[in-house]
């Protein structure tokens, strides 16, 4: 676990990628059940940098429709935690990208937070974000644990964020930090005004020490070039999920939607 | 022991503030704020007036003569069906919406099942000017259709919910899902005794004005001093808990909250959460919720719209697992006999939500000397149509 601890695909990725981060959103289960491994693939093929993987909850209220959708379309396929740590048995070697979860943390609490963590450690998982995991619940009880099992963590901050809970997000994240673009859920395409490019450039002076990856609402090669132009990267998942909801050929698909959001990949 | 919530937004394990970044700032604000305000002699002025003079309060506290004869047992009726609005849902719906204008909020937002919250939440935006937006699973819209009405009628709009099961469930996520897009001019008034530190806690305090009128009612108008038990309907427990609160710490008043068993505990379709639900996360409070090993929240049945909820407050979550208060179920069919039982006894129609806790009154031990009180949370116009069915099939048998 400590070498693992020590040596972190996400670390990795943001001391080596050049460029800008690019990073995607799927649902595990989704849209069929066994294609989790089929899309991680696809998306490490097409030269995505970074996976989250969500798994699916019933009541997903910070997601907007097509998120909303998906997490009902693959809990009716059959997903569940203890399914998919079965899948991601096939994660490791052949995905080489981080990879980590993302999702509600009921689902965890009743899987069992050391029991979750030590299946994540087990499948090659690099990373968690637990939206609604409160810090102070993470300070006394996950963050040593995500330690152990060399997890790293990953916290949201919003344009209504203030400054000092931002610094102090910054100091406990071990990933990254998750840039929500805008007071919205998920899946609403965002388009990026002054006001965005204020608070965009208002994180970037801030100079924190974890890397920002900027999410919720980037759906093409526009909107991720004028989001992360001042931050590390950028995170897709609604615009993908549309075009695995109508995909007959998910590598094909897949690498088309990506080289249109970065030909260089 | 300390039935009240602690200085982390816990009763005991129960409570917290399970949210994602996007609400802390607004969940934060009222955190920092709520005592304060609530507690300012000019916010309490003005509260208490609103109550008497809008509200209608206080409720009576009615012996309700011919339902004790039957019973044996002396039962008095904390009537908030004669609130304005008819349910006990306006009192917090009026603390709220103060609360809300002293935090400069331009437009509230709510989720109702029965329709009672989105009602009296419609109410005090009217009665203040403020906009006012109601999210309502379709399933209930429609089966508590005059609701719908009255509150389009307000001036309120009402916002059909087609996600998840359509029910009070996902009528809360999508008003936490506003509450995410609208994050600074807009107040989520949530109606219940539920959701993120401080809601469970506010909620009761603004509801428990029912039982400080219990308390000092029953030694005014009775030859009792003390109630020797309270009944009251538990969904999320606005009601329960207004009517338990200032009891809380006399132990020797029994509190028994009545949960909607829907069509049986073991049937599968329930809303029993204390009876069936195990310890989970559900509308940011970490409480008990019905769901599968997996955890994933199961959709909740009760014939009841406003009992139709697979989580439960965490304070009762807690006083439930403290013992201070007992928790019992009724089903749907005993919830409609009873409804029609008080009808024909007492001369009052109540809401089906109340109907359980009448429902239980049967079974309940106390004896002749022995005062019990029942919170007879609202009255029973909005389910003719349920009422009416139930009557229908009953005479053709």
């Amino acid at each position: 676990m400590r070498s693992n601890a020590l040596c972190n695909r996400i670390g990795d990725l943001f001391e080596k990628a050049e460029g800008k981060v690019l990073s995607m959103f799927t649902t595990a289960g989704y849209p069929q059940f066994d294609d989790t491994l089929r899309v991680c693939k696809a998306l490490q093929d097409a030269g995505v940098e970074m996976i989250e993987l969500g798994f699916p909850f019933s009541d997903p209220l910070a997601d907007g429709p097509i998120i909303q959708r998906s997490n009902e379309r693959a809990l009716q396929n059959g997903m569940s935690l203890s399914v998919l740590f079965e899948q991601l048995q096939g994660l490791r070697p052949a995905i080489r990208v981080p990879v980590l979860l993302m999702g509600y943390l009921n689902p965890v609490l009743q899987y069992g937070p050391e029991r979750f963590c030590a299946s994540c450690a087990e499948v090659g998982i690099d990373g968690l974000i637990l939206p609604d995991l409160p810090i102070d619940e993470y300070r006394e009880r996950y963050q040593s644990m995500f330690a152990d099992y060399g997890l790293r963590s990953v916290f949201l901050i919003t344009p209504q964020t203030p400054p000092e809970r931002i610094r102090l997000l910054d100091g406990l994240a071990t990933g990254f930090l998750y840039v929500v673009s805008v007071a919205s859920v998920t899946g609403n395409k965002l388009a990026v005004d002054d006001s965005r490019k204020q608070y965009f450039q208002r994180i970037h002076e801030m100079k924190l020490s974890s890397p920002t990856m900027v999410g919720f609402g980037i759906h093409d090669r526009r909107s991720f070039e004028d989001s992360t132009a001042l931050l590390r990267g950028g995170i897709l998942g609604s615009a993908l999920l549309q075009v695995l909801e109508k995909s007959n050929d998910i590598a094909s698909d897949v690498r088309a939607f990506v080289h249109a959001i970065r030909s260089d990949s | 022991m300390n039935y009240n919530v602690d200085t982390r937004g816990f009763f005991g394990s129960f409570g917290g503030a399970y949210i994602p970044e996007m609400l802390v700032p607004n969940i934060t604000a009222l955190q920092a704020c709520y005592r304060e305000v609530i507690e300012e002699p000019a916010f309490q002025a003005e509260f208490h007036q609103l109550l008497r003079d809008y509200v209608g309060r206080p409720t009576p506290l009615y012996p309700a003569r011919r339902l004790s004869k039957k019973l044996g047992y002396p039962l008095f009726l904390k009537r908030e069906d004669l609130n304005h609005t008819g349910a006990h849902k306006i009192n917090n719906a009026v603390g709220q919406i103060l609360l809300a204008q002293r935090l400069g909020k331009r437009r509230i937002i709510a989720e109702t099942g029965a329709g009672q919250h989105g009602v009296a939440t419609a109410t005090v935006c009217a009665l203040m000017g403020i906009e006012c937006v109601v999210y309502m699973g379709e399933i209930d819209m429609h089966r508590q259709a005059p609701n719908v009405q009255r509150m389009q009628m307000l001036g309120a709009t009402v916002r059909a919910v087609n996600s998840g099961s359509r029910v009070l469930k996902d009528a809360a996520n999508e008003a936490m899902r506003d509450w995410i897009a609208n994050p600074e001019d807009t107040h989520y008034i949530i109606g219940s005794a539920v959701g993120p530190h401080p809601y469970p806690d506010m909620v009761m305090r603004f509801q428990s004005v029912i039982s400080e009128e219990i308390r000092w009612q029953l030694p005014a108008q009775t030859p009792y001093t003390l109630p020797h038990s309270i009944i009251a309907c538990v969904g999320g427990g606005s009601n329960a808990i207004g009517a338990f609160a200032r009891f809380l710490d006399t132990p020797e008043v029994a509190l028994i909250g009545v949960e909607a068993a829907g069509k049986g505990l073991d049937s599968g379709e329930t809303a029993a959460t204390i009876a069936r639900g195990r310890e989970g996360v559900l509308h940011g409070s970490r409480t008990l919720v019905m769901q599968t090993a997996d955890g994933q929240i199961t959709e909740a049945h009760s014939i009841s719209a406003g009992l139709d909820y697979p989580g439960v407050g965490p304070q009762h979550a807690h006083l439930a697992r403290t013992g201070r208060a007992r928790y019992v179920s009724v089903t749907d069919e005993q919830a409609l006999a009873a409804a029609h039982e008080l009808a024909r006894l007492e001369g009052i129609i109540p809401a089906l939500e109340t109907a359980h806790a009448l429902a239980y009154l049967a079974e309940h031990d106390a004896g002749p000397d022995d005062p019990v009180v029942l919170c007879l949370s609202g009255r029973g116009d909005k389910d003719m149509a349920a009422y009416s069915e139930h009557h229908r099939k009953e005479m053709s048998f």
